[in-house]
């Protein structure tokens, strides 16, 4: 069976560290970074890439829209 | 622009699955971290992009943490006085029959000060639609009570929770205007899930077609979050939203048209 890859870019200085990507990430991916932006936030990052199924939920519910998606199955 | 990326090699144009829509402009929003206002304006741009309309598209912006919204989306704007939306909408459509005309108020825009004006506009049937933010209080001036806060909830003016015996029952405009003869389509969704967000899409798009049936007006209430003005981290208004403000706003469909018959 092919295997779903996803991978997600996030725009960190758009970022505001609301934390809800993280709830909503369903395999894990995403934590927030030690890290803060320009804004003193911090921003979300994917912590576990490699569980990536790129079903796009973090972005869907990203309220300032962050985050980009990209899927491919291999 | 500063990015974080996971595995480099899936970035590629032909994997691109989501992608920020370009009818939302590159101003960053001016809300509190985690507020529904972002996720519901996204949905609409993306909205506005998908049917096309961003050369027919004239929103109405209120007074209220959404006032500045003429900033963050790329079509055409009118800033109403606060609370009069739905008359300056009206104004509009009636004038500009064509075009796709929507308000998007908040509860004390909609709810408190422009009561008149939203009930008259939805009795009269004016054929625009009205995009409603309902957080329960009013987030813009520093949290206060609003007419829209549940019993029991605490706010900058009733820290012990609202008290119905003396401050009087919250106001459920959906409800009301889901009564009246002018109004096509009426729902209530909320933004705080991705399924929900899906939902609301769905909803927001059907408002959006049936405006151009001319059958009156849409009202679509979305459910939202004031993490700043409830006191609570984003993911703590979220989880008190659904325990707390779900079950005396119930998500759903108040008043659907007939297919068949298209009343």
């Amino acid at each position: 069976m092919a295997k779903v890859r996803g991978s997600i870019v996030v725009n960190i200085d758009r970022c505001k560290g609301c934390e809800i990507c993280m709830i909503s990430c369903p395999t894990g991916t995403i934590a927030m970074a030690e890290e803060v932006n320009s804004k003193g936030y911090n921003f979300a990052y994917p912590a576990n890439p490699d569980l990536c199924i790129g079903c796009a939920n973090c972005a869907i519910v990203c309220p300032d829209g962050v985050i980009t998606v990209y899927k491919t199955k291999i | 622009m500063a990015e974080v990326t996971g595995i480099k090699e899936i970035i590629k144009p032909e994997n691109l699955v989501y992608k920020r829509t370009g009818i939302m402009t590159d101003t960053v929003l001016s809300y509190c971290p985690g507020c529904g206002h972002g996720t519901a304006h996204r949905i609409l741009a993306e909205l506005i992009e998908e049917e096309g309309l961003q050369s027919k598209a004239i929103g109405v912006s209120p007074v209220g943490c959404s006032v500045l919204l003429y900033n963050f989306l790329d079509i055409d704007w009118q800033e109403a006085a606060h609370g009069r939306a739905p008359a300056v909408a009206t104004a509009i459509k009636r004038l500009l029959p064509d075009r796709f005309v929507f308000t998007y108020q908040g509860d004390g825009d909609l709810a408190a000060i422009g009561t008149a004006e939203t009930i008259h506009a939805c009795n009269r049937g004016e054929n625009f639609l009205i995009i409603f933010i309902n957080n329960g209080i009013y987030g813009m001036t520093g949290g206060q009570m609003a007419p829209t806060t549940i019993p029991g909830m605490k706010s900058s003016t009733s820290p012990f929770g609202r008290d119905v015996r003396m401050m009087g029952n919250p106001l459920k405009m959906t409800d009301i205007v889901a009564t009246l003869p002018g109004t096509y389509y009426v729902t209530r969704q909320s933004v705080h899930t991705p399924a929900n967000v899906k939902k609301t899409k769905r909803a927001l798009r059907k408002a959006i077609q049936y405006q151009f049936h001319n059958k009156g007006t849409c009202f679509v209430e979305i459910v939202s979050n004031c993490p700043s003005g409830w006191k609570m981290t984003p993911v703590e208004s979220i989880r008190w939203m659904e325990e707390n403000m779900l079950p005396f706003y119930p998500l759903g469909d108040m008043k659907v048209p007939d297919e068949k018959t298209g009343k």
